[in-house]
């Protein structure tokens, strides 16, 4: 099992290095935003495989905090995007 | 049995992230890498999180999971859709490949196709009545 998480944690990284060449290559803003997003929900799954690695139980409660502020920070980044007030 | 069952959903949500990501490097414009990065991711993730509740390491591990899962397919779908009608909003034009354009031919039906992302006039009329620029 632990060689198995080990190529899972490679692979996520690989992913994510992915994620981090769409946010300094892409052409507009929304690309980066959308990279962000993506690179919030990998590091979610990553916090997974480490909680079955170490057997920790507190990977978990920064899985569920990342997706949290992660959804909220990409609806502040939507509607800065948008071009209109926060509070509308 | 546990751990084989695990090892098959994790693998399986591993590839779905990988997949969704090439996806986000190599589709053409925003709105492609927005529908083909989110909807792979969002599988994935999932998978991820289910396969760490079945491999049953602890209760509250698995009851954790399963929340951050409901949660992840909850929102994700609610932030690509803001992503997505921000950046047309902001004036990002569709790949020229695209063919169909449903939301700029409702939203301003007077226009040419190439300009149906620049944001709205002053006396010009709107399709459906719902938007006011």
């Amino acid at each position: 099992m632990t060689t198995f998480l080990l190529i899972g944690a490679v692979v996520l990284l690989f992913a994510a290095f992915l994620c981090l060449y769409r946010i300094g290559q892409g052409p507009t803003a929304p690309d980066r935003t959308v990279a962000i997003d993506i690179l919030g929900t990998l590091i979610v799954g990553f916090c997974c495989i480490m909680a079955l690695w170490t057997g920790q139980d507190f990977y978990m409660n920064i899985a569920i905090a990342w997706a949290l502020l992660s959804f909220i920070g990409t609806i502040a980044l939507a509607k800065y995007l948008e071009g209109r007030y926060y509070d509308e | 049995m546990n751990e084989t069952a695990a090892q098959i959903l994790i693998g399986v949500g591993l590839a779905f992230d990988l997949f969704g990501c090439i996806g986000l490097v190599r589709l053409p414009d925003v709105y492609n890498r927005v529908q083909a990065a989110t909807k792979c991711v969002t599988l994935g993730t999932c998978f991820i999180l289910l396969g760490t509740t079945v491999y049953g390491m602890s209760a509250a591990m698995g009851i954790k999971a399963v929340l951050c899962a409901v949660f992840i397919l909850l929102t994700s779908p609610v932030a690509a859709h803001a992503i997505a009608r921000g950046a047309y909003k902001s004036g990002v034009r569709l790949w020229e490949g695209s063919v169909v354009d449903r939301y700029g031919e409702e939203k301003h039906p007077s226009r040419p196709p190439d300009e149906r992302t620049e944001p709205a006039q002053a006396g010009e009329p709107l399709g459906a009545g719902r938007e006011s620029g």
